[in-house]
């Protein structure tokens, strides 16, 4: 819908970047400069990390404590293969070589043509590709900013937080919701993380417009280990939104970002996030939240690109009466094997969760639903519903539902709902018949069953993933 | 005489091997109405969507000539383009995009340049005044969950948005209570007086009321066995297609 093109991010950007474009170089850094690569992850690499971050001596501690938890964990083998990734030689995502990032040349054709489809301008799909000048957004932020500063609302970078007047603050939940024990990438997310956003909201606050995270999402070493803590006090109400519809390319393709959101007694957290990455990235990414008495989480959630996903967004339903929402979409193409899903857990009494999971695959591309509901026997009237739904475009794409619920008291209310579809040829000659050229037709039908996710994304975000949804539709 | 607009010559089609048109011939001039009358699988629906290009039906001989030009390879979406309007016997139904979502990107895609947004709205609420519909019917998910009559009328309101050229209407009346009938009659009308031309399959005679019949096919076994003009509509009632066998 190009008309409302106008008011995305993406366009509004523009001429700030441009110009900053014609005069940010960076210098390009010499081979020397970097460790040796073919060794694992050292402790020698995680200090030059801490040191070159000015981390605070428990950071650093923090840091080297993760290190020795992540050799000490196995690769998980349950879901989709992750045999691509050198875990011998981990260390070359840890500390990518830049000048393997300076040239445009070298982003792969399918970024280029995704940018030049979307709409974004040469500057930004420099940056964004991680082959231009980093670019610094800092003033359109700082507006954004000032707004939600006058509530008292404190939205910074991880490393400022880290080192400011927040320290005890992030100290104090930090891995704390994900402890670098639960799984060998968070392990090595606690090492090696970097970059990030942080997010208090004090009692009774509430942020009219969204948080946008997407300004900065080039800071240096962002997309890649970056560390996303939300803390939400009592009775406030936060909306948060990450991403954009640009695909994010990075010469080192793992992601292992982290996203540990604390929703307070009474208050009000909607995550959002639009994620596409390129389609060699390793995307193991853990986002967790928990939600105090009657306190409510709400997971948006779309899934574009990469070549594996594992993706579950955990919602710990701790206080009596609190509640979680997921609604999520995910997108498999030719090459891609995405296991994503949601996982709830129920703690306190008459807590309620709902998941509404779709999926779409085609070319091909391998679509997994993981879902698990936890009830424990102390969620007495806890209420839990699941509704998946998957479409494969062709015959030769393949979509799986494993949904799992384990229920340790009687007195809950369990609905589970999962149906398996295909594009139906008469709905496509419909459309057709219309006068819409068959993949627009296909684009429809898919963006109509994506649209529970859409339509509770803001407007303009809204359009992007129905634009990233025709431009999937479109290539083979 | 009045220009051909839609020339039907010596067509053969079905799906796989199996014939289920046969040496049909048939020619529609702009501006006139015609009914395509037969029994329950004499295959007038499938020469209404081979008209329209359905992937369903392969064309084995004969050609399909709209607007002078032959179309029998035509895509779909290119015969819509120039012209054609299928009314589906069955609308199908299409999950989380509204009608208006819908509306807007058809007649963006059949519009050069900018769609002219107040027009469009304003065209669309002449449309439901029209059609006795409320506005709030174009919030809703194209079909998914309509009545019978309502799918109908948003056929409906397809036609006298799109203005097409010739609108093939099959079984539009079928399954209508008496009111539903007449707004869909009522829709059909004002194309027609539009300039619209119509090819109307049916196996009633309650839509064709209101309306000049130029013309009647008598489809039987994929054949057309009888043609004349508005009167012999008036001897089926009477006798029904047992007479042509």
């Amino acid at each position: 819908m190009p008309e409302m093109r106008k008011d995305s991010p993406i366009d509004t950007l523009n001429a700030a970047e441009e110009e900053r474009a014609l005069y940010d170089f960076k210098d390009e850094e010499r081979d020397e400069d970097f460790y040796k690569v073919d060794e694992g992850l050292t402790e020698d690499i995680v200090r030059q990390i801490s040191r070159e971050k000015n981390d605070p001596d428990w950071m650093l501690e923090f840091r080297l404590n993760a290190l020795k938890v992540y050799k000490s964990l196995e690769v998980p083998d349950w879901g989709p293969p992750i045999d691509g990734l050198d875990m011998d030689h981990i260390v070359t995502y840890v500390k990518p070589k830049t000048k393997m990032q300076a040239s445009w040349d070298e982003v792969p054709e399918d970024i280029k043509n995704a940018f030049e489809k979307l709409g974004i301008p040469q500057a930004e799909r420099e940056a964004l590709a991680g082959v231009g000048a980093q670019y610094d957004s800092e003033l359109v932020y700082h507006n954004v900013r000032k707004d939600v500063e006058a509530q008292g609302v404190v939205y910074t970078d991880m490393e400022s937080a880290l080192t400011g007047k927040y320290e005890d603050m992030v100290r104090e939940h930090f891995m704390k919701l994900v402890p670098v024990n639960d799984h060998k990438f968070a392990a090595l997310h606690g090492a090696v993380w970097s970059g990030g956003s942080f997010v208090y909201a004090p009692p009774g606050s509430k942020v009219e417009i969204p948080l946008q995270s997407y300004f900065r999402l080039n800071a240096p070493g962002a997309g890649q280990f970056e560390h996303t803590l939300i803390i939400v006090d009592e009775g406030a109400d936060v909306h948060f939104i990450e991403g954009c519809s640009a695909p994010k390319y990075n010469i080192a393709n793992l992601h292992a970002g982290c996203v540990e959101l604390f929703v307070g007694k009474n208050a009000h957290l909607r995550y959002s996030t639009i994620e596409n990455w390129s389609k060699n990235m390793y995307n193991l990414n853990t986002k967790r939240a928990i939600c105090e008495e009657g306190g409510t989480i709400e997971w948006i959630s779309g899934s574009f690109g990469s070549h594996v996903s594992y993706l579950y967004p955990t919602s710990v339903l701790k206080g009596d009466g609190s509640h979680a929402e997921f609604t999520g979409i995910t997108f498999a193409g030719r090459g891609q094997n995405l296991d994503t899903g949601a996982k709830m857990i129920h703690l306190g009494k008459n807590t309620s969760s709902f998941i509404d999971s779709k999926s779409v695959c085609k070319s091909g591309g391998i679509s997994t639903y993981r879902s698990s509901v936890e009830i424990r026997k102390s969620a007495e009237g806890a209420k839990a519903s699941v509704n998946c739904g998957s479409l494969m475009v062709d015959s030769i794409s393949r979509s799986d539902t494993v949904p799992a619920m384990d229920i340790r008291t009687d007195k809950a209310d369990v609905g589970h709902e999962a149906k398996i579809g295909r594009i139906s040829d008469d709905a496509v000659f419909y459309l057709m018949s219309r006068g819409m050229p068959e993949a627009a037709a296909r684009a429809m039908i898919v963006s109509g069953f994506a649209s529970p996710v859409s339509k509770e994304l803001p407007l303009e975000y809204a359009a992007e993933m129905n634009n990233l949804i025709k431009l999937e539709m479109e290539t083979g | 005489m009045a220009a051909e607009l839609l020339k039907i010559k010596g067509l053969n089609a079905g799906i796989g091997e199996e014939g289920i048109l046969h040496d049909i011939d048939l020619t529609l001039n702009a501006g006139e109405t015609h009914v395509l009358m037969g029994p329950n699988g004499a295959g007038k629906s499938t020469l209404g969507n081979v008209i329209m290009g359905s992937p369903v039906y392969g064309v084995s001989s004969g050609t399909i000539l709209f607007d002078g030009e032959d179309i029998t390879k035509a895509r779909v979406d290119e015969r819509a383009k120039k012209g054609i309007f299928l009314s589906f016997q069955n609308p199908l139904e299409v999950p989380g995009l509204t009608m208006d979502a819908f509306l807007r990107s058809v007649v963006r895609e059949r519009t050069n340049g900018p769609l002219k947004i107040l027009k469009f709205k304003k065209r669309l609420e002449e449309i439901c005044g029209l059609l006795d519909l409320d506005p709030a019917f174009l919030e809703r998910d194209l079909n998914v969950g309509f009545s019978g009559g309502e799918k109908k009328k948003a056929e409906i309101f397809q036609l006298l948005l799109l203005e097409p050229k010739l609108a093939i209407l099959d079984e539009t009346d079928s399954g209508l209570d008496v009111d539903a009938v007449r707004t869909v009659s009522k829709g059909i009308s004002i194309f027609k007086e539009q300039g619209g031309s119509l090819l109307i399959i049916t196996h009633s005679t309650r839509i064709l009321d209101a309306l000049t019949v130029d013309r009647t096919h008598v489809l039987v076994n994929g054949r057309i066995v009888k043609e004349g003009g508005g009167e012999l509509v008036d001897d089926i009632n009477r006798g029904g297609y047992a007479q042509y066998a």
